[in-house]
């Protein structure tokens, strides 16, 4: 996908330039941007680097899994119709705890495991309709971990800080109330959805 | 919005000693495992430094031979109706697919507007609260071969039009 945009910028931007006589300035904006890159890439690597080093502390400390724990309340509202001993919990619970962390790296593969849990799950409810259709949870999950779940936007305070924000973190507070609004909204969806669908 | 600006200020010491003292409490060597923790970091950071070239040129071609202001000016007519600066659409859209084309676009804005201008706060809070939707759904169900999706992309595009709509009524109030 990331190709096919790419490559779209590169060459509509040098004809249009062509065609508007702005050839030149594409030249300047080539190269001034890939040194930006880089500058860019020093002063993330330092605020990743410290960043990433907290959260190895509380992964390492089992943070992660203390407060996936706690998520039972939360799953019970959001997959009502999922055993209480199911696998599916569990690793549901791992990829919105690391999503809420902003651990990339953790919530992939927890999130991929869901997944396939929640496909034997189906397959078990419904032996007979090998459809390749999603399930209510499957849809559920989705759709609360595309609504975003990250608390702390590390990278976005360090694109910030390099183009020289006055108060780079000033977006936390608000950017955890905008993601609260779209989770939110994703969790009424979801509960409607599941409603009708019964 | 004074107390959500406050959380702005206390949320990172408070992480971070809470995380630090868990920690302590585990009886962790939590100075190996942050120094090991960094390292990965590091190397996350180097190696997104290719692909992030790669996009702030793309961006940079699209900005200087102007198509990306003819754009932008093309949409203006209509998103000035909806209450969206044009700047801010292409960002929008492209976030649906690349998170990191939509951080190119977001860095072009932050260099000719400023982090703190009004685009660049918008910009700033719209990729921290929306996700990457038809990436995602594909990354998943095509791990479990799931090809009827149901109400997955209704559910996930009204969830980051509401991220949206709240990032660009916060942004002004801040």
């Amino acid at each position: 996908m990331l190709n096919g945009i790419w490559a779209f910028m590169i060459l509509a931007g040098i004809v249009w330039a062509a065609l508007h006589g702005n050839i030149a300035a594409v030249t300047q904006g080539l190269l001034s941007s890939a040194a930006d890159a880089v500058s860019l890439c020093v002063t993330m690597l330092g605020v990743v680097s410290m960043w990433n080093g907290i959260l190895k502390i509380g992964e390492r400390s089992g943070l992660i899994d203390q407060l996936a724990g706690r998520m039972g309340p939360v799953l019970r509202f959001l997959f009502p119709r999922l055993p209480e001993d199911h696998p599916a919990r569990r690793s549901i619970a791992v990829n919105m705890i690391a999503n809420v962390l902003g651990l990339g790296w953790a919530a992939t593969p927890a999130g991929l495991q869901a997944m396939k849990e929640l496909a034997q799950l189906e397959e078990k409810r419904q032996p007979e309709i090998r459809s390749g259709a999603a399930s209510r949870e499957m849809c559920t999950f989705l759709i609360i971990n595309i609504s975003s779940l990250q608390l702390i936007p590390v990278n976005m305070i360090a694109y910030r800080s390099q183009y020289g924000s006055a108060a780079p973190t000033a977006i936390i507070g608000p950017a955890a109330a905008a993601t609260a609004v779209s989770t939110l909204t994703a969790v009424v969806f979801c509960r409607i959805m599941d409603r009708r669908s019964r | 919005m004074k107390v959500i600006l406050y959380l702005s200020d206390y949320i990172i010491p408070f992480v971070i000693f809470y995380i630090v003292a868990f920690g302590m409490l585990m009886r962790r060597p939590v100075y190996d495992d942050f120094a090991e923790g960094a390292k990965e970091g590091a190397k996350t950071v180097f190696g997104i430094l290719p692909t992030l070239i790669g996009l702030m040129t793309g961006v940079g071609v699209l900005r200087t031979s102007g198509l990306l202001d003819a754009v932008s000016g093309a949409l203006g007519r209509w998103t000035q109706a909806a209450g969206l600066a044009p700047q801010l659409l292409p960002v929008a859209i492209v976030k649906l697919f690349s998170s990191g084309a939509a951080t190119g676009l977001a860095l072009d804005i932050f260099k000719n507007y400023g982090p703190d201008s009004p685009l660049g706060l918008a910009v700033s809070l719209m990729l921290s609260s929306t996700e990457t939707v038809f990436y995602t759904m594909s990354i998943y169900y095509l791990s479990v071969n799931v090809k009827k999706t149901r109400y997955t992309l209704p559910g996930a595009l009204l969830a980051t039009a509401a991220g949206i709509a709240a990032s660009i009524f916060l942004a002004g109030r801040m």
